[in-house]
């Protein structure tokens, strides 16, 4: 398997487990939400996100708005570019950005746990500004975009194989409030 | 009150001459351009027996009764140098008691019959002042003679460090190493579940005794590392929300920045003459090492400019070279450059990723994790020859060197459950040994040999 299509499963993994996690079947390979500083990269209770009920501009806007995973965007190993994929979610976080120009966004950059730790801080700001990077250049004031690296921290898939490590190299934009 | 009234005390530390002999003289390591490992061949280990201190008319301590210290100092000798790999240790349980006289005039003739090549024996005696005076003696048993003698005058609460001293003092008399138990270690004392780690900076001596937490946990804290004289440490922390470099003053415990900063700053490391800091930052997600006065009114300078990561580093004992991991050829790999930051050049090429290098307080080896599927532990020299693999296991890492050069500690992740912890390896690799930690740890970072 490529490293690409490794990304490819990745990512179907994290859509196949919020479709599961919002329906009533509980697949087995469902990630646990990551705790702590993701605060915002997953609904924690579906039934708050009833219309009416998400106020415009908050980080549950920015969520839904954005669609299921459209927070972050994941890295091959020790590879911090921006595709084609990475480029499409950033343009939706862009999109929603414009409409809150008064909201700031810290862009979270991680390592998946295969990596020493002082490179992989390196690495999770390297993969941060890659985003930060895009997104300015598609029109969103520098100022109102920070980094943080994570490194390997914060995990978000608890597994050590593949598909968890895939996940787990990724860039996430939360908004500050 | 502190592990660390250890510094304000060492004025009566003293290093007691006992009878006529001299004390010790440090036996100078063998020529460094070789890293012959013939004194750590396991199949000459040495057998040592460590009956229990006598404590003639024991009386009470703070630290407990001397009879009970006498026991406990030839434990800790016994375990000291047990766990170097270069001995089998008898006692002190197991082993006759022995008298007062006994100690300056062992029975050769038993201990012949055990059989045991070395003997170490000593007493305990509690001074007026209240103070420990603990003697120390090696005897050859084979030959029948006396080959050294010390003694060492310590608050009760600093048994440990006699203890250490006279581990210390007989692995040198027998190795011709250099001395390395009577030594600290900062790591990071990890808990809690994978995905939100609790991670706290902590301190213990070298096998793991008199272990303190430093910080409490609400933040995230990596990467610490010993100033060269104890005072302080630097460590990554998150407290402020970002990752940045502090000195903690391990007295006054307060901590301060580095250096001002928009992007984050890691990976401190001292020189070792405790002047100068070397960290790593990322400008625009572009990673360079820096280097700035410890005394917190310097300039940063810039060492490297390679747009890649260029991460960590470590000072040759001499202070006049660093040696450094970055990518600018497309993988992690480990480069060598003056402490001015000129005449970079790569010495690792043995295939796979090189990250993590230390310079040996020794200047003859630089150890590494190599990262080649798993992530093994190893050494080479600086030139980049002679590399060796001292561990084989998922997920070995950041190795740390032993004030000697003879021994490294470093830390094993695990499958899975992401569980760390802290080990122990001499340099031919074997003498794998787990450090006792009250909860998981990871990146372990020795300090010299206490002054």
């Amino acid at each position: 398997m490529t490293k690409k299509t490794i990304k490819m499963a990745a990512l179907l993994l994290v859509s196949t487990a919020l479709v599961a996690g919002c329906g009533k079947k509980k697949v087995e390979t469902l990630p646990p939400a990551a705790e702590g500083t993701d605060y915002g990269q997953t609904p924690t209770d579906p039934n708050a996100m009833g219309a009416g009920q998400i106020m415009p501009g908050s980080q549950e806007d920015f969520l839904q708005q954005v669609g299921q995973f459209g927070d972050r965007i994941l890295f091959e190993t020790d590879r911090f570019n921006i595709d084609a994929e990475d480029q499409a979610i950033l343009r939706r976080q862009a999109q929603w950005l414009a409409q809150y120009p008064g909201t700031r966004i810290t862009v979270e950059g991680h390592a998946d746990e295969r990596g020493t730790r002082d490179y992989n801080l390196a690495l999770g700001e390297r993969r941060a500004n890659s985003a930060k990077n895009f997104l300015v250049s598609i029109g969103v004031d520098a100022s109102r975009i920070q980094t943080v690296s994570y490194g390997k921290e914060r995990p978000s898939a608890l597994g050590s194989d593949e598909q968890a490590w895939a996940q787990n190299r990724r860039a996430v934009t939360v908004t500050v409030r | 009150m502190s592990l660390f009234a250890f510094n304000r005390k060492l004025a009566s530390f003293l290093l007691l001459f006992l009878g006529t002999q001299a004390a010790m003289a440090q036996t100078p390591p063998p020529a460094t351009d070789e890293p012959e490992l013939v004194e750590f061949d396991t199949a000459k280990t040495r057998s040592i027996a460590v009956p229990a201190l006598v404590a003639p008319s024991p009386v009470d301590t703070p630290a407990g009764n001397s009879a009970a210290l006498g026991r406990q100092i030839a434990e800790v000798i016994s375990s000291n140098l047990r766990a170097s790999g270069v001995f089998e240790t008898q006692g002190p349980n197991g082993l006759r008691a022995i008298g007062l006289a006994e100690v300056t005039a062992p029975q050769f003739g038993y201990w012949k019959s055990r059989p045991v090549e070395q003997l170490v024996q000593g007493f305990v005696r509690v001074g007026g002042d209240g103070n420990l005076t603990v003697g120390c003696y090696l005897y050859d048993v084979g030959f029948g003679s006396e080959t050294t003698r010390l003694g060492f005058n310590v608050p009760p609460r600093d048994w440990r460090r006699a203890a250490h001293k006279c581990a210390d003092a007989i692995y040198s008399r027998l190795t011709g190493e250099l001395p390395f138990f009577d030594s600290r270690i900062a790591y990071i004392a990890e808990s809690g579940p994978k995905n939100k780690r609790i991670k706290r900076l902590a301190i213990m001596d070298s096998d793991g005794a008199n272990h303190r937490f430093i910080t409490n946990g609400q933040s995230t804290a990596l990467t610490p590392r010993f100033s060269p004289n104890y005072k302080s440490i630097l460590y990554l922390s998150y407290v402020d929300g970002n990752p940045r470099i502090y000195v903690y003053d391990i007295d006054a415990g307060r901590q301060r920045l580095i250096t001002q900063s928009n992007g984050p700053t890691f990976a401190p490391r001292w020189s070792p003459d405790g002047q100068t800091i070397l960290y790593s930052m990322a400008i625009s997600g572009n990673t360079d090492v820096y280097k700035i006065s410890a005394s917190g009114n310097g300039t940063p300078v810039k060492l490297t400019s390679s747009p890649g990561i260029d991460v960590g580093g470590s000072f040759s004992p001499d202070g006049r070279q660093i040696v450094f991991e970055s990518d600018r050829s497309g993988s992690q790999q480990i480069y060598v450059m003056n402490a001015d930051g000129s005449n970079q050049r790569r010495i690792s090429f043995g295939g796979g990723r090189y990250a993590t290098p230390e310079w040996s307080p020794r200047g003859d080896l630089i150890a590494f994790t190599r990262i080649a599927g798993d992530f093994r532990v190893g050494t080479m020299r600086p030139d980049g020859s002679g590399e060796r693999l001292l561990t084989n296991s998922w997920q070995d890492e950041a190795p740390t060197w032993a004030p000697n050069g003879r021994v490294i500690q470093f830390f094993r992740t695990a499958k899975g459950s992401g569980k760390t912890s802290i080990w122990q390896v001499d340099l031919t690799g074997s003498n794998e040994r787990q450090l006792p930690t009250p909860v998981d740890g990871s990146d372990p970072a020795w300090g010299p040999v206490l002054p």
